[in-house]
């Protein structure tokens, strides 16, 4: 399935920031709760892995927690939150044309390299979520606009990390 | 009152539809600041285009404003908001190597779904990636070292207005000349790395480089929120549910002095006696064990902080002289989510009338209800019989017809969205 809308620029960052701020305002409003996408990707994998090793998951407390004996880890608002988004950026994206199959990389590598380090990265990046028990959006997104002490340095070590490394990944991107 | 919790008020159906439509306007905004494409976000690190800048900082300045505009307003309960608890090294160090999976991997599990959700396989192997990455942690979080890390530095509830001893309203205002500052300094750096400009072709003028009404209504509205300042306390208590509050209106939460002894020689309870009295009448006679405590001090984020991190086991009872002195106290601990909390009826003095002291130590007052009504011909503190007459409640006459109020509540467990 490919979209024949042609494909139109991302709008105003700033715009965009009004627009999230919203709807993490109405999230707050709504359920208490701010915006993530970790915690849900936490419970799939624990889902999945209570597929394969249900008594594995028993005995680990961390996987217990969510899917120990007859907890369904799928059960929760997160899940539907990520579903949720899952689908309301297809919209968003078919709507104006970027909903197709492709590659987003840096001019100096292959498909290929630039799929194993997004895998990578995924993987050094959902082990330091859940370190830091919540991703960008939970945990700096969610937690800054609440003042959340340890949230905002979280937000600060998020950039000096990313910083810090950029310009020995130059080639990824530039 | 907001904030609601959909899933309570209407069930999980309707409740998580709720979700799934906030989930929807999350992802469709995302993927229309451009965050499902990888260049984009890398490009904040090399200072080409500050979008992940722009669009995090906008976004948190526009929601904290909503919510602590409401919040002044008597809108929204603000206590009732998941405040992520700082755990200050997991998220240190968590935050550092998130960072690197970001330059390395290109996303962030939000925008990696965005990214997966409009094919691109770069997002796909991403979310593949994190899926693998939490599994390795729940598989190694109960290695000592990192299970250590994980729980230390934990400061609970704390909020940035906590860190600097300001009022919040000042803390939002502050946060928003912050972000003004980034908006400013990202608008250069992108004239000079990303539109290859020399800085002293760029026009200065703020201004120039930023919506002037955007910034306007920014501070204006900080402005309120810092002038209005915070509900007062007798606000927001009455921002409780009802049946908390008749609680306190009925006396039902003041406790017989009978009942507090009961329940300090439960060994399966854990009585916390609070003496909020001048420290020289607790030098002069104290119920065993009760900790002498100022107002100022049980009334601040450090007691709130430690009494909410107490097991479910766990009681607070509240002593002063007459025990008629202490509504503001139960109020503002009640507000911030105490449970288990009681008032000593009639305070040391009933205590002491009820246990009555030897006259070799102590004789009553004949007028004066302000302070102690008894005077001690020493400082006795807890060292007395009568501070825990143990083996004898039911001796006393009162011991055998009070009514018993205490009833232990089970604390309702709660977590964030990321948790």
């Amino acid at each position: 399935m490919k979209s024949t809308i042609k494909e139109r620029p991302y709008i105003n960052p700033y715009l965009g920031g009004i627009l999230l701020g919203i709807v993490l305002f109405l999230s707050y409003y709504l359920t208490q709760n701010g915006l993530g996408a970790s915690a849900a990707i936490s419970r799939l994998q624990i889902f999945i892995l209570d597929l394969i090793a249900p008594s594995h998951v028993d005995r680990v407390a961390y996987f217990a927690e969510k899917a120990g004996g007859n907890l369904n880890p799928l059960d929760s608002g997160a899940m539907f939150m990520f579903l949720g988004t899952f689908l309301g950026g297809t919209i968003s994206g078919f709507l104006n044309g970027r909903f197709k199959v492709e590659t987003r990389k840096g001019p100096q590598i292959t498909d290929r390299q630039r799929w194993l380090f997004a895998f990578i990265g995924g993987a050094i990046m959902g082990y330091g979520a859940r370190l830091a028990r919540g991703c960008t959006s939970g945990q700096a997104l969610s937690g800054g606009a609440v003042l959340a002490t340890g949230s905002w340095i979280f937000m600060f070590c998020i950039f000096i990390g990313g910083y810090a490394l950029a310009w020995f990944v130059r080639r990824l991107w530039i | 009152m907001a904030p609601y919790d959909v899933v309570v008020i209407f069930g999980k159906v309707v409740g998580y539809l709720i979700y799934l439509l906030i989930g929807v306007g999350f992802g469709a905004v995302l993927e229309l600041s451009g965050f499902g494409d990888s260049r984009k976000l890398s490009a904040q690190f090399y200072l080409t285009e500050m979008r992940v800048l722009k669009v995090m900082f906008t976004a948190i300045v526009v929601a904290m404003l909503l919510i602590f505009l409401f919040n002044s307003f008597g809108l929204l309960n603000f206590e009732n908001i998941w405040v992520n608890p700082t755990f200050l090294w997991s998220q240190i160090i968590g935050g550092l190597i998130m960072g690197v999976g970001f330059i390395i991997g290109g996303f962030c599990p939000g925008t990696s779904l965005v990214a997966a959700s409009t094919l691109k396989l770069d997002g796909v192997f991403f979310v593949l990636g994190a899926l693998f990455g939490v599994f390795l942690l729940g598989e190694s979080i109960s290695i000592p070292i990192l299970d250590e890390l994980y729980y230390a530095g934990d400061m609970g509830r704390f909020m940035l207005s906590d860190l600097f001893g300001l009022p919040v309203g000042v803390v939002v205002f502050l946060v928003i000349l912050l972000a003004l500052t980034f908006f400013y300094g990202a608008e250069i750096l992108e004239r000079i790395f990303g539109g290859k400009m020399k800085f002293k072709d760029i026009d200065l003028a703020p201004h120039r480089l930023l919506n002037p009404i955007f910034m306007g209504v920014l501070i204006l509205i900080a402005a309120i929120i810092m002038i209005k300042g915070e509900p007062s306390l007798e606000k927001k208590w009455q921002m409780l549910p009802e049946i908390e509050r008749v609680k306190l209106e009925k006396k039902e939460v003041f406790i017989h002095p009978a009942e507090l002894l009961e329940l300090m020689n439960d060994f399966q309870l854990k009585v916390h006696t609070l003496d909020l009295r001048s420290e020289s009448d607790y030098n002069i006679f104290h119920i065993y064990r009760a900790q002498n405590i100022s107002k100022e001090k049980i009334m601040s984020y450090e007691f709130v902080k430690d009494a909410l991190t107490e097991p479910s086991n766990s009681i607070f009872v509240l002593v002063s002289n007459n025990g008629d002195d202490l509504a503001d106290v139960y109020k503002y601990l009640k507000i911030k989510g105490v449970a288990n909390l009681y008032v000593l009826d009639g305070g040391v003095n009933n205590w002491l009338r009820i246990f009555s002291p030897d006259s070799s130590v102590a004789v009553a007052k004949s007028d004066s209800t302000e302070g102690m009504n008894f005077i001690f011909n020493a400082a006795y503190g807890s060292s007395l019989y009568i501070s825990n007459p143990w083996d004898g409640y039911s001796k006393f006459e009162a011991g055998k017809d009070y009514i018993k109020k205490v009833k232990i509540q089970k604390k309702a467990a709660k977590s964030g969205g990321c948790g």
